[in-house]
């Protein structure tokens, strides 16, 4: 008897381990106690209030079907009556009901006309779906936007069971969204390829990234934080692996955020004047490598949902070649056209750490200035 | 005429050019269940890999060819052809024909079925893999960035379509054309009515779906930019038409099971259904409301803040009459003398099950709410309530009622009764924990998830692999009872059953109501 209690607490050590199981919709309120949008605790609250009138009727349904089960079976010697209709009660089930809806209508009406209220937004973001990672461009007055991709951060052993999986498994990224408080944002949602959807629970925004078509969704995070959310619509093979972390912070960090980007920005084209060593390249290459490559070339470039790279044609054949199929994408594939993505430091990293890692010892060297000059033709 | 003797053909060929529509009953019957099988199998896939965060059995595309095909196999396999075996075995007998309006057709809507199924399998073992886009098949997923075999998905998906709508046309010149002398319409049995309905439904709306896929077909193959924004076209309207179908699609699916539940509530609690008129009225008005509500699956693709409203306002409506069929079927029990054979629990775990599902569909409704709700497993776990729970349970409710009928043969009670229990207790550890994770944030269709939704998923796993289990004893229950099941003698078999059907002998006949029954004058229901 004890050992079976034992055998039975260890099966459920698992549930108990973890006593933060969350039930329930995100409340819009931070574990702190501070409002994180007002919009996040009025749907909260509208959820609730139809999850208990959903109760209140189920368990006056099911009382009396309950209660039927249990006198009105034949076991008890019951007569059954043969009553089969009751003008009065078929109207009235039919009219109060009615009424009870009405009632969720009207604060699911005045909730729903806040969702849609995108007006005197502070900052605009862009926000592109692509196959399988967000990009967020920061809308400038000047022209002068600020633009970068968020790739999972999680890694390829995590996922495959070789190494521990971290406190954020699957919901980390590489550069999060960056929003200041209390500021109404606005969100410009679209996707570059197929449908994506933009959710974080906890501000409650959800919107469809759709190609060609650009959506709106607000926000106005009340309390700094880190908001965690993922990809909703089903998006191809690595769906379940693109996240989406903002971090909220106050007007004064966000904008030294902001000048460290406009800064590295800058570096950045800075960098494509200059010539990189090897060395540089490919460990530059192999950061771009494992963030926008891996997940479909495989972390050795044995290919995967993508093509092997390892001993590749492409990849040991003619540079114009590997920089055509990197720069332009394939047409009809998964195989996206980075030049749109990455700088063309970038692209020169990777293509050089492709040309040379993975046993593809060629000892070619890409530099910036090789891939501008490609572009031009 | 006077030619009397003959029964059915010996061998394969019985089987092929049937003409009869007991043999083509239980062909669909048959068939249905094996797709059952296959697209639970799938399940199982599915939920062995999500019994634990991180990749263990299959890769992300293949887990998501598991999600396509376990979707469309169960809702194109095994539920919508499992209705029209009931259809077949049933209607002729309810309303007092001899057979179906249109024999030929039948046995045709039937046999393109296997091929269609054969060719949507074999998908699987193509360059590129099976379907990997949902059985929603959103584009430009399944057009610009779909593998080959979709074209192969396209032509399955038309045949399908084919077979309803000839299946649909045979049940409405059926019900319309070969009822007995004095069987009027408002005294059909209601499984009649609401297949009627479904058969309307059927044609309105298979060929809207024929119409999708064709335009896929176009856009992969022909250059047209119909769902391609870059050519002029909106992959939004690729929903719309979907959903133009799939909403009323989902009713397809649910009234057929309603028209079961109201012939088996009445027979256990020995009492009339109660408010016939208002359930054939309540069905009336979910089908017409089906065809007004599409766009509530597709809040959150950024229409009009009018467009949400109406669609908004029209779903919650849809509580109205549903609600009065739940009412109508607790009244029904009500002072009535009830026993609870087989049947008569999966009746029972129908209308409880049911009733959540119909819940968190008016939850789903509230369009602010449906933002948080929108594609995570609360609504995975909100449509296995109403599928599974709803159109499963009483599909299997109708074989163990009408099984003895059919074979002659009583199954096995106590193993239907365990098989009930499993089943219902197995069905709420597998969904109810998906609403926990889906509203804590886990998004549908994805292999792999965070850390806090671990133990619910292990949870959910294990209630499938009961659930799943629990399957193959129903069909060792069937068999069993078909070879070696204890002979019935009664017509009746159940003490309450009422309708036609009931007052032919058990086993019926291979030709029955040559002669139309006289219908007596008094409600038939």
């Amino acid at each position: 008897m004890l050992n079976a209690r034992a055998l039975a607490a260890t099966a459920l050590l698992p549930l108990v381990a973890n006593a933060q199981n969350q039930v329930n919709m995100s409340t819009g309120v931070s574990e702190a106690g501070a409002v994180i949008t007002d919009l996040g605790v009025e749907i909260y609250d509208l959820h609730m209030l139809i999850f208990w009138i959903c109760v209140v009727i189920g368990i006056g349904v099911f009382g009396v079907m309950l209660y039927s089960i249990y006198a009105h079976r034949k076991s008890k010697g019951v007569e059954p009556s043969q009553f089969h209709e009751h003008t009065g009660v078929e109207i009235a089930w039919t009219i109060v009901p009615f009424f009870i809806l009405i009632g969720m209508a009207v604060p699911a009406t005045s909730t729903l006309l806040e969702v849609y209220d995108n007006d005197d937004a502070e900052m605009s973001i862009l926000v592109t779906g692509y196959q399988w990672k967000w990009k967020y461009e920061y809308l400038d007055a000047d022209g002068d936007n600020v633009a970068f991709f968020s790739n999972l951060a999680t890694s390829q052993e995590q996922i495959y069971n070789t190494d521990t999986k971290g406190e954020n498994y699957l919901l980390e990224v590489d550069e999060p969204l960056v929003i200041p408080v209390d500021t109404k944002v606005r969100f410009l949602i679209t996707a570059n390829d197929v449908i994506h959807s933009w959710w974080v629970p906890e501000i409650a925004v959800k919107r469809d990234a759709i190609p060609g078509f650009i959506n709106e969704a607000w926000t106005r995070v009340l309390a700094e934080g880190v908001y965690r959310g993922q990809c909703t619509e089903l998006c191809g093979s690595y769906h379940g692996f693109m996240p989406v972390v903002v971090h909220v912070v106050g007007q004064g960090e966000f904008d030294d955020w902001m000048a460290a980007k406009k800064g590295a920005a800058a570096a950045d084209a800075a960098l494509a004047a200059t010539e990189l060593s090897v060395d540089e390249l490919m460990a530059r290459g192999e950061d771009i490598y494992n963030a926008s490559c891996l997940a479909c070339h495989g972390a050795n470039g044995e290919g995967g949902l993508g093509n092997a790279i390892a001993g590749s044609a492409i990849a040991v054949g003619g540079l114009d070649s590997h920089l055509n199929v990197i720069v332009n994408g394939v047409a009809g594939t998964a195989m996206q056209a980075f030049g749109a993505q990455l700088s063309d430091v970038d692209v020169a990293a990777v293509t050089t750490y492709q040309r040379n890692a993975f046993g593809n010892n060629t000892g070619d060297v890409v530099q910036a200035s090789d891939v501008v000059s490609y572009k031009e033709g | 005429m006077g030619d009397h003797h003959h029964g059915p053909a010996k061998g394969l060929s019985r089987w092929l050019y049937t003409t009869n529509h007991k043999d083509i009953g239980t062909m669909y019957l048959w068939f249905s269940f094996a797709m059952f099988l296959l697209g639970g199998a799938f399940a199982m896939i599915i939920r062995a890999e999500l019994f634990q965060p991180g990749m263990q059995l299959v890769e992300p595309g293949f887990f998501n060819q598991m999600t396509t095909l376990h979707g469309l196999v169960m809702v194109f396999g095994a539920i919508m052809p499992s209705f029209v075996g009931l259809a077949n075995w049933l209607i002729p007998m309810m309303i007092g024909a001899p057979d179906m309006a249109l024999p030929r057709m039948n046995n045709w809507s039937f046999w393109i079925l296997p091929p269609a199924f054969l060719m949507l399998a074999s998908t699987l073992l193509m360059e590129g893999g099976a379907p990997a886009f949902g059985w929603t098949f959103y584009a430009p997923l399944s057009t610009t960035y779909a593998p080959p075999s979709v074209t192969f998905f396209i032509f399955a998906i038309h045949i399908l379509g084919v077979s309803s709508i000839m299946g649909s046309i045979n049940i409405i010149a059926t019900v319309m054309n070969m009822r007995a002398p004095g069987m009027t319409y408002m005294k059909m049995p209601l499984f009649v009515w609401t297949w009627l309905i479904t058969a309307f439904l059927l044609v309105a709306v298979m060929p809207v779906l024929a119409g999708a896929v064709t335009m896929m077909l176009m856009d992969i193959h022909f250059g047209t930019s119909f769902f391609s924004a870059a050519g002029g076209g909106d992959p939004v309207l690729f929903q719309h038409i979907f959903w133009f179908f799939g909403h009323p699609e989902v009713y397809i699916i649910i009234l057929p099971a309603f028209g079961v539940i109201s012939q088996i509530i009445p027979a256990f609690s020995r009492k009339p259904l109660f408010g016939y008129a208002s359930m054939v009225y309540a069905t009336a008005a979910i089908a017409f409301l089906s065809f007004i509500v599409w766009a509530h699956h597709m809040y959150t693709v950024g229409m009009p803040v009018a467009g949400e409203l109406f669609f908004m306002y029209a779903t919650m409506l849809i509580a109205v009459p549903t609600g009065v069929k739940v009412f109508n079927w607790v009244t029904t029990m009500w002072r009535g003398a009830m026993t609870f054979e087989t049947p008569m629990l999966f009746s029972i775990g129908f209308l409880v099950l049911f009733t959540i599902g119909g819940f968190t569909g008016l939850m789903l409704s509230i369009a602010p709410a449906d933002f948080q709700y929108h594609d995570t497993y609360f609504v995975v776990a909100h449509f296995h309530y109403v599928m599974v729970a709803g159109a499963v349970f009483s599909m299997t409710a109708a074989i163990y009622f009408w099984l003895p009928k059919w074979t002659g043969r009583m199954y096995n009670e106590t193993m239907g009764k365990v098989h009930f229990w499993v089943s219902f207790i197995g069905f709420n550890i597998t969904f109810f924990p998906q609403h926990f994770v889906g509203l804590a944030g886990m998004p549908r269709r994805i292999p792999d998830y965070a850390l806090q939704f671990a133990d619910f998923n292990m949870m959910s796993s294990i209630g499938a692999f009961i659930y799943g289990a629990s399957q193959l004893l129903f069909l060792y229950n069937v068999i069993a009872a078909i070879v070696a099941g204890e002979k019935v003698s009664d017509e009746k078999v159940w003490d309450g059953a009422e309708g036609l059907e009931w007052t032919l002998p058990s086993p019926p006949p291979y030709h029955t109501f040559e002669t139309p029954p006289k219908i007596e004058e008094q409600p038939a229901h």
